[in-house]
């Protein structure tokens, strides 16, 4: 009964991949998200013809019924005969390593429509919450050839600004009770959002809380996605900045006003203009030359996130330096050294080793 | 980036019962042991999970079943899981399910199934001892 | 005397009345300071002293730990109804013996309802099949599996004729356990008591039609609240004018307590739950003493034998206050709370089946102590398969037993003035009254189900209760303790034929070709019409069922304007 799970070598997974079935694809989102050995050669495989999907990202505190809209969305997509990839992230529990992933719940309606795949993730280790593994599994759903892609992600923290590296319309999901416009500045949703939406829009409440959006993001003069903090050391912000001023300067002046919708996710209003709207910024991001300072600022977190990846993975897997780390240990008992010798001792060795 | 490769489990309602306590129930413990758990929530059809199964490439399918649908519901699901290439999954469950069923459905290569009064760590051992016989632990 | 004096003489009594009680009180904490330093110099046994809801429960409970001052318990039948609902209770009437039953086809579970009556079971109650509780008709694709394997299929009005055949409806009270498609199994109901020949009006007995507690634990829904609750109150104002002798919703807690939730919890979510209704109601427009007084209720009977009892007395006080005061109920049946009880499935084990008759045998005598107006008690094998004839006969003995040997029905509320009761009953209330506040504070009922409240804080008792039992911290006998023969059951066990569904299948078509077709069309296009409208939509289904319209048919016309409910997330 229990028949060896197959573990395709990296020639037959990629051919299921590019044959374009849901298995293959299935598959290597799994080999990408354990790091299997080969996962990188998978990668620069599928991703050599570069990004071709639209991404739209979706994030907000929970409780916002971003689930809901994503199926709502998806459902008008398929009306226009997209094919859609769906990424849903959740935490992973601090204490147990587990997860519980719930978003299907909310996407029983499409669950069965071949026309659209959805994945869900745990956010696993990784601080912001969207890894890397999930900017990954994005590509590979980008190369595997959906029209469009949606990510979900649990907005809490440091991760809305994480979605804006792996989607190139963001999407915040608001309700009601999450509060006020200003914690929602002070969530950081402020920066990352290309449109709000006020979902759940019959609530009390809802009236008010578009109106204090509105006069905050007037206050803001579209700086969106202008100011976004130190992200894995590289400043979002400041590479846009500058490749603005090379690339995009004609299109100064034009910037992209965030604007305010409202929907009810479960009737569905509001949903037509959620599209219109993304198509909108769509167009706004390719007539800008804007697509292409998110891309260059994407690529460039990426290879800093792939090289910070790697060097550790060099590292810890070296015995030599392993060695180092048990002696430096000893060195700092003994009066001998500090952290700080120690791990110039393990860099200079991993720099003698990979010269 | 850790060594050892989180189990992923797909735990379905499947059929038109509401009793899902003790869906959640695993489910929940399922993941306080540390596995990434897909909950698809109820009145699932076979189809659905088994298309939900192979999407999020699943290492195990737990069907929770106290309606006494159990066998139409297992042999469906696990005969749309084998024509879909997808029968290095295993399939495992629980709810009222009378002993000879259970031996009956055993025949047909579906996994261990769980009466009332399960304890969920039993279910758990279940599990990762399945798991650590695959190849691809 | 002046004024004056005479308050001043009043002040003086009063003073001295108080240090008279002062005094008792003061004598009262030296006894029991004196009988606590002996308790503490003693050993105790290593076992949890808690309720299975997880209320800590004291060594000893005297009158310090109830005020009879501002909790009157009063009398049974007069307000606050804590003693009981009526003044007489078993002295007039036992309460009913009523066995859920229902399996198979109509004409099977026709057969099961005479031998119930014929061995002196007092009331009827049907048990659907899953694809009827969800509104799928037999032959629908969605049911394949499921037909008459959990209860009975009943798909049209032909199928509720056939269930009742020979069983005269003015003549016997029958319950119906169904909430989505409530509405729609009733007007089969009181169709097929047409064509019977009985004047509706002489109809008794209940519907379950509590919708929210679906959303909350059960799960069988199909609209969203805010039409679910319109079909309610519809059914609220055409019961109220047309079978003023039929309870047109059993308010259940019976399945929130099931799912997991403490007791509690279960009180208080059902209590709320109707005010909710009784809210809804009121801003329809009706008179709330036009309806109130037909609202019945159904609570759990779990293991803890004192808490449950109280449970019971708390919810009839909680009630009668919040009818009476915050909704300005006149008629004291509107403030009066009647209740079916049935003991606990979840505390039923597969391990040793025979002890659950031991485990029946408590919980429905806790029901008949706590005061309930009709009882259900389980058959030990249930949590196997369905219950089999002589599993049924025995649960139903052991409600007989209760009654006419045991002497628990000879008096009322036996146990009112006991130190342990009253306190837990008062702490019950107080509990549930912080749990309305959570409720309101999240703006209602609706509200806190869709943000999935109810539905994470059963999840959570239920957790806890897991987790007590697998660390082995709650002795469950049989289970985790005492296991010595857990594993020889030797249980007959009722199996349905897959027959059955084919059987239904074939008679659903046959069906289907001797109605009237354009009769169909045009009454569904009717029903349709009126959602869109504030007509009351009884009259419209009533027309669909008699032209045979099917449950799926009628289900899925109102669908068309009212939607479907999408289960939230609760994680």
């Amino acid at each position: 009964m229990k028949s060896k799970r197959p573990v395709p070598g990296h020639q037959v997974l990629l051919q299921g991949f590019l044959e374009g079935s849901v298995r293959g694809l299935a598959r290597a989102i799994s080999v990408v998200e354990n790091e299997r050995d080969g996962f990188q050669d998978l990668l620069h495989t599928v991703m050599t013809s570069g990004p071709q999907t639209k991404r739209v990202g979706f994030t907000g505190p929970p409780g916002a019924g971003k689930s809901s809209i994503v199926a709502a969305v998806a459902t008008a997509y398929r009306g226009l005969e997209e094919h859609l990839g769906i990424v849903a992230v959740d935490p992973t529990s601090p204490y147990s390593g587990g997860a519980l992933l719930g978003d299907r719940i909310r996407m029983n309606d499409i669950a069965t429509d071949p026309g659209i795949f959805i994945r869900s993730m745990a956010t696993r280790g990784s601080l912001g919450g969207l890894a890397t593994a999930t900017k990954e599994v994005v590509d590979l759903m980008d190369s595997f050839g959906f029209d469009r892609v949606l990510v979900e992600t649990v907005g809490v923290g440091q991760t809305e600004l994480e979605v804006t590296a792996a989607a190139d319309t963001v999407v915040v999901v608001l309700v009601p009770e999450s509060g006020d416009a200003i914690q929602a500045m002070k969530a950081g949703l402020m920066e990352v959002a290309d449109i709000f939406v006020v979902n759940k829009a019959d609530r009390p409440g809802a009236p008010r809380l578009v109106k204090e959006l509105r006069q905050a993001l007037h206050l803001r003069s579209g700086r969106a996605l202008r100011d976004i903090p130190a992200h894995h050391g590289v400043d979002l912000g400041k590479a846009m900045k500058l490749e603005r001023v090379s690339d995009a300067s004609e299109q100064e002046g034009e910037e992209w006003a965030v604007p305010v919708l409202t929907t009810n996710a479960l009737t569905g209003e509001g949903v037509d203009k959620l599209l219109e709207t993304v198509e909108a910024h769509r167009r706004w991001l390719v007539e800008s030359g804007e697509l292409g300072v998110l891309r260059r600022a994407r690529s460039g977190i990426r290879i800093r996130d792939v090289v910070d990846r790697e060097m550790r993975r060099v590292a810890w897997n070296s015995e030599r330096v392993n060695g180092l780390l048990t002696q430096g240990v000893e060195e700092i008992a003994l009066g001998r050294g500090t952290p700080y010798s120690a791990a110039d001792n393990i860099l200079r060795a991993l720099l003698r080793q990979r010269a | 980036m850790s060594d050892e490769r989180k189990i992923r489990v797909l735990v379905a309602k499947p059929g038109l019962d509401g009793h899902d306590r003790g869906a959640k129930v695993i489910a929940s413990a399922f993941r306080d042991a540390g596995f990434e758990v897909v909950y698809t929530g109820l009145h699932q059809t076979p189809e659905m999970i088994v298309n939900a199964a192979i999407q999020e490439d699943v290492d195990v399918v737990a069907m929770s079943v106290l309606s006494g649908a159990h066998m139409t519901l297992f042999p469906r699901v696990k005969a749309l899981l084998d024509e879909l290439g997808a029968d290095h999954i295993l399939l495992t469950g629980g709810g009222i399910i009378p002993e000879n069923d259970v031996a009956d459905l055993e025949l047909e290569g579906i996994g261990r199934l769980f009466g009332p009064g399960t304890s969920t760590s039993d279910a758990i051992a279940y599990v990762k001892e399945w798991f650590s016989t695959t190849d691809d632990a | 005397m002046s004024t004056i004096e005479r308050d001043i003489l009043k002040r003086t009594d009063l003073e001295k009345a108080l240090r008279q009680s002062e005094l008792e009180v003061t004598d009262l904490r030296a006894r029991l300071a004196e009988w606590e330093d002996r308790y503490d110099a003693l050993p105790k046994r290593d076992a949890p002293f808690s309720t299975v809801s997880g209320r800590e429960v004291k060594p000893l409970y005297t009158e310090l730990d109830h005020s009879p001052a501002d909790k009157p318990i009063g009398y049974p039948g007069m307000y606050p109804f804590t003693r009981g609902p009526y003044a007489t209770m078993y002295r007039t009437r036992l309460w009913t013996m009523r066995q859920f039953a229902g399996f198979a086809t109509a004409e099977e579970t026709n057969q099961r309802y005479k031998y119930l009556l014929e061995h002196g079971q007092t009331g009827l109650s049907v048990a659907f099949d899953f694809p009827t509780l969800m509104g799928y008709d037999s032959d629908h694709e969605r049911s394949l599996g499921e037909v008459g394997v959990c209860g009975v299929a009943v798909s049209s009005l032909a199928d509720m004729e056939r269930l009742f055949e020979d069983i005269p409806l003015d003549r016997v009270s029958v319950s119906m356990t169904i909430n989505g498609p409530a509405i729609i199994l009733f007007c089969f109901y009181v169709a097929a008591a047409e064509k019977q020949g009985v004047d509706v009006s002489e109809l008794r007995g209940t519907v379950q039609n509590d919708i929210l507690k679906e959303y909350q634990a059960q799960h069988a829904w199909i609209y969203p609240p805010e039409p679910a609750l319109r079909l309610i109150v519809d059914m609220f104002e055409w019961c109220s004018a047309n079978t003023p002798k039929y309870n047109p919703i059993s308010i259940s807690g019976y399945h929130i307590r099931e799912a997991g939730a403490t007791a509690a919890e279960e009180l208080a979510f059902t209590l709320r739950n109707g005010f909710e209704y009784v809210e809804r109601g009121i801003a329809r427009g009706l008179d709330v003493d036009s309806f109130a007084p037909r609202l019945s209720f159904f609570f759990d009977v779990h293991n803890d034998f004192f808490e449950e009892i109280a449970k019971l007395r708390a919810a009839r006080r909680i009630w009668a206050r919040g009818m009476k005061e915050k909704y300005g109920a006149k008629n004291p049946d509107s403030w009066r709370l009647r209740t079916h009880c049935q003991t606990a499935g979840v505390t039923l084990t597969a391990q040793q089946p025979e002890n659950n008759i031991v485990r029946v045998a408590y919980q429905a005598m806790a029901a008949a102590l706590g005061g309930t107006q009709s009882l259900h008690t389980n058959s030990m094998d249930e949590t196997l398969a369905l219950p089999t004839e002589k599993a049924v006969r025995i649960a139903l003995r052991t409600q007989q037993i209760l009654a006419h040997e045991s002497g628990v029905a000879l008096t009322i509320d036996p146990l009112a003035g006991s130190h342990y009761v009253e306190a837990l009953t008062d702490e019950l209330e107080e509990d549930a009254v912080g749990l309305f506040e959570e409720i309101d504070e999240m703006g209602g009922v609706v509200p806190g189900i869709e943000q999935g409240w109810f539905q994470q804080e059963i999840a959570n008792s239920a957790m806890r209760q897991q987790r007590e039992v697998e660390s082995g911290d709650r002795v469950t006998v049989g289970v985790n303790s005492f296991t010595e023969g857990s594993s020889d059951v030797e249980i007959e066990m009722l199996r349905i034929d897959p027959e059955v569904e084919k059987r239904q299948v074939a008679s659903m078509s046959d069906m289907r070709a001797g109605r009237d077709d354009e009769v169909v069309r045009v009454t569904l296009a009717a029903l349709t019409e009126g959602c869109r409208s504030k007509e009351n939509l009884v009259p419209l289904i009533l027309d669909c069922v008699r032209g045979y319209c099917t449950l799926y048919e009628i289900r899925a016309a109102m669908e068309e304007v009212f939607g479907s409910y999408k289960e939230p997330v609760f994680f």
